[in-house]
């Protein structure tokens, strides 16, 4: 039952998220999707991610949002859709059946029940997977990391370039 | 048996997957488009650590997760860098007013 909560939850606040249109309301709904997604990834067994997933998606990108429409403005945005309704209705329709025929038939549930049972044995290879099997995508984390540090100096900074530049030409 | 949490996430994935997709393709603020692809990127996160959790190999879909995490967040900082300055450069954020906007 508290699966369902959960999951019911989720998708109730991404909607909300959507369709919210003050700036700030929205990335608080998102915030909370993520801090109930990170409860689903902890309740499949994946606990070391949720964390991750609670402090970085529902914290960190939380704050920049904040920060971000705090120096844009929370400006409202017309309604009207750029993009005929139907033909968004039907992409999206496509792309959930395109992911459902890839998802479905890889779906062996009588294996999850065993695999939760011998979630004690697994435990503890995470670390190990991370740093030796998967060290080429912890390269890639650090790379992405410093673009993402240039991109915050760039949103801090870009202002005061300006007028520095513009104080020169005066 | 159908409440339970291998079909759950599932329909979590996939709802996820189309109310970021319809995100993305209605908004016509760019924040609002990051927001969409932020919600669609969580559905991927769940899909790998079920797929993780159900192939035996939790471990392999964590750390898969946590690579997707961290490239999440930094496109989440540099497309709000990029909606900061379109700001301040144009003066709108409203995208169909981009497109036809010359400088």
């Amino acid at each position: 039952m508290i699966n369902f909560l959960i999951g019911a939850g989720i998708l109730a606040c991404a909607i909300l998220a959507v369709r919210e249109n003050r700036l700030l309301v929205s990335a608080l709904w998102l915030a909370l999707t993520s801090a109930l997604v990170s409860f689903l990834m902890y309740r499949v067994g994946a606990a070391e991610v949720a964390v991750v997933e609670l402090s970085v998606g529902a914290g960190l990108v939380t704050v920049l949002f904040v920060f971000a429409i705090n120096i844009i403005g929370n400006e409202s945005v017309a309604s009207q859709a750029p993009l005929p309704r139907p033909l968004a209705w039907v992409a999206i329709v496509l792309g959930g059946l395109l992911l459902a025929w890839m998802i479905l038939p890889s779906m062996q549930l009588e294996r999850f029940t065993a695999v939760l049972e011998q979630q004690g044995e697994l435990a503890g290879l995470f670390r190990s997977v991370l740093w030796t099997d998967r060290s080429v995508d912890s390269l890639l984390q650090v790379v992405l990391i410093f673009s993402g540090v240039l991109a915050v100096l760039g949103l801090i900074g870009g202002e005061e370039g300006l007028e520095s530049k513009e104080e020169k030409q005066g | 048996m159908i409440f339970s949490l291998p079909n759950i996430a599932i329909v979590v994935v996939l709802g996820l997957f189309g109310v970021g997709l319809y995100g993305v393709l209605i908004s016509r603020n760019l924040i609002k488009v990051v927001v969409g692809l932020q919600i669609a990127v969580k559905g991927a996160l769940v899909a790998f650590v079920l797929a993780g959790r159900l192939s035996s190999q939790v471990d392999v879909g964590q750390s898969l997760a946590l690579t997707v995490i961290v490239a999440d967040t930094i496109v989440a900082v540099v497309a709000l860098a990029l909606a900061v300055q379109v700001r301040r450069k144009f003066g709108t954020l409203d995208i169909p007013s981009l497109t036809s906007l010359r400088r």
